[in-house]
């Protein structure tokens, strides 16, 4: 071991331009990680906010709140179902906003909620009539608390009284009110999507007791005949349009990545073991174990790797310190950047198993007779 | 120094599958070395002189007969215990120097201790006394680069010394040195071997270093000359 970390030491050079490949490989496992987390945090971050455990949509809407259509009857049906401890309704609708200061055709685009029970932070049962909360990107858009946003076509005036932070949905900004503002601004911009009657779009379902969320959503169905189609939130999270095949992309080409880095680690570290044959021969002779000559290959990799992620890690939090909001969905999240960082060390550990057996098969007596 | 020879192999034989045929590298090989004996065994390209040292070193084990070195037989010994057993009580010294090159002098002396996990200070110590001993303490913390090929030569019979071994097998140590330094190294040789009562076997092509053994062997096609499985002489 001391004799791999001197090598290190003394001759850094030798090490430099795997170093340098590994880092770069580094900094873009964690520039695709916080870019896969970013992109999903602005998709995400409102089912995220839900103070409950599941979302019922109506049978059919596959987790998309405009096909989906709950009646009061259904409602009450879910509120009876064992372990539901509390029920509120939730609705959205995707309209331009119009900005103050801003010319008629420079459109925001926005998703309002309405909801009863209220995401941490927002009072339950949603601000008055014609009021509602802001998420932090229309912040960054230069809205202020009492602004006057116009929505859609019809214009309709909401005024912003606060603002909630992550709570974007689709890539949007979006807007917090109460279900009967919502209702209002749904029926005057889309006459044809209205909701009368006390229905509701989804429903978020708290669990009570010991029941788990994977049991209720099953519960839930059951009891309402399968007229529902109940998610616990990270289903409901997984059943939003491309939010799945975003991450299993992204997925993909970090699983390549991290490939790449194996056929690195293997390249280089086979390299260096041929180029040692006659010096492991010798040390072999002088009755050095093959499990010590290994163990500080393995070493050696294992410190470059490091070296490799410690300017990765720092590369990710330097990038997520410095970009200014709203210009890259980029998000430095500690269990992506672990989650790279034992990426690479899986590499560093697997790429250099390939090593092993060049290692094993140094004979000792080649060492003897020049014929190193 | 135990009383029992250094070396001792009697009938050993070493085969090598070449296709559907054999190769006969050693054939009946008998020897024995007392235990502050240097020997030089001299003989042609593949007459196998790298196999008899191979075996004699516990780099390789006969096909027939045994080896003793020590006293202790190693001819059954496993490769683990082989290994165990170089690091204990055989010295080597190649024929190109081949030290460890990013380590200096003193740490090229200490490799195999601190590769064996083992790096205490009577080591350290042993690795400083044999330096002073050979002439280079104040080449200590000289990389082998920054060292001449004689002082290469020396701190790699340094490195074969630090185990106090029974047997050192130098390999062609002269093959890189002009004939005046091989003459001042072959002599270092002799001086350090007997001063330790260590013994050694010295293969070489040359015959002008052969006067600096106590006793030449001759080998071809694997066989020692009749003189060689005499008892060895007193002296």
């Amino acid at each position: 071991m001391k004799l791999a970390l001197r090598e290190l030491r003394r001759q850094p050079g030798r090490f430099a331009v795997a170093t340098l490949i590994l880092t770069l490989i580094a900094v873009l496992l964690m520039f695709l990680g916080g870019l896969l987390d970013g992109l999903e945090a602005q998709s995400t971050g409102a089912l995220r906010q839900q103070p409950g455990d599941a979302v019922v949509f109506a049978d059919g809407a596959e987790g998309s709140f405009v096909r989906s259509r709950l009646s009061p009857e259904v409602r009450d049906v879910v509120a009876e179902v064992d372990g539901v401890e509390r029920v509120g309704g939730l609705g959205n609708v995707q309209l331009g906003a119009r900005l103050d200061g801003r010319g008629p055709r420079d459109l925001v685009p926005v998703v309002l909620f309405g909801y009863e029970v209220a995401p941490e932070g927002l009072p339950d049962g949603g601000p008055k009539p014609g009021q509602a909360f802001a998420d932090d990107a229309l912040r960054r858009e230069g809205v202020e608390e009492g602004d006057v946003l116009r929505l859609g076509p019809a214009r309709t005036e909401v005024e912003v009284v606060g603002f909630i932070s992550d709570a974007q949905y689709a890539g949007q900004a979006t807007l917090w009110a109460s279900l009967d503002t919502w209702r209002a601004v749904l029926a005057e911009n889309r006459p044809g999507g209205r909701l009368d009657g006390g229905a509701v779009q989804a429903l978020v379902v708290q669990v009570g007791g010991d029941r788990s969320p994977h049991e209720l959503v099953e519960a839930i169905d059951e009891a309402t005949g399968g007229v529902t189609d109940a998610y616990t939130i990270a289903g409901a999270i997984d059943a939003l349009p491309g939010v799945a095949q975003q991450r299993s992309t992204f997925q993909q080409i970090i699983g390549v990545t991290v490939v790449i880095a194996i056929v690195v680690v293997a390249l280089f570290f086979a390299l260096i073991t041929v180029e040692r044959t006659g010096l492991y021969g010798v040390l072999k002779a002088l009755g050095a174990g093959t499990g010590s000559l290994f163990a500080g290959v393995l070493l050696q990799a294992v410190v470059v790797i490091a070296l490799a992620s410690a300017v990765g890690v720092a590369a990710a939090l330097l990038l997520d310190a410095l970009l200014p909001a709203g210009s890259l969905p980029f998000d430095a999240l500690p269990s992506r950047l672990a989650s790279s960082v034992g990426a690479l060390f899986f590499a560093a550990v697997v790429g250099v198993a390939f090593s092993l057996r060049r290692v094993l098969r140094v004979d000792p007596a080649a060492a003897i007779g020049g014929a190193q | 120094m135990s009383q029992a020879p250094a070396l001792r192999m009697q009938g050993v034989r070493k085969v090598y599958p070449a296709g559907d045929d054999e190769v006969v590298a050693l054939d009946h090989v008998t020897l024995t070395l007392r235990s502050d004996e240097i020997v030089a065994l001299v003989g042609p390209s593949g007459s196998g002189k790298t196999t008899l040292c191979s075996i004699a070193g516990a780099l390789l084990t006969p096909t027939e007969g045994e080896v003793e070195v020590g006293g202790e037989r190693i001819s059954d010994l496993s490769g683990k215990e082989l290994t165990a057993f170089r690091r204990e009580s055989v010295g080597f010294v190649f024929q190109t120097v081949n030290l460890v090159p990013f380590l200096t002098a003193r740490e090229n002396l200490l490799v195999i201790d601190e590769l064996s996990g083992r790096s205490g200070r009577r080591a350290r110590e042993r690795a400083d006394q044999l330096l002073e001993e050979l002439g280079l303490a104040d080449k200590a913390n000289a990389l082998p680069g920054q060292l001449s090929g004689g002082q290469k030569q020396r701190v790699a019979i340094g490195r074969a010394l630090m185990n106090d071994p029974e047997l050192v097998l130098f390999d062609e140590p002269t093959s890189a040195l002009d004939s005046k330094l091989g003459d001042q190294v072959v002599s270092l040789i002799r001086d350090e071997m007997k001063a330790r009562g260590t013994a050694a076997i010295i293969v070489t092509h040359d015959e002008r270093i052969t006067h600096y053994a106590d006793r030449t062997v001759h080998i071809s096609d694997g066989r020692l000359d009749d003189a060689a499985d005499h008892a060895p002489a007193g002296g």
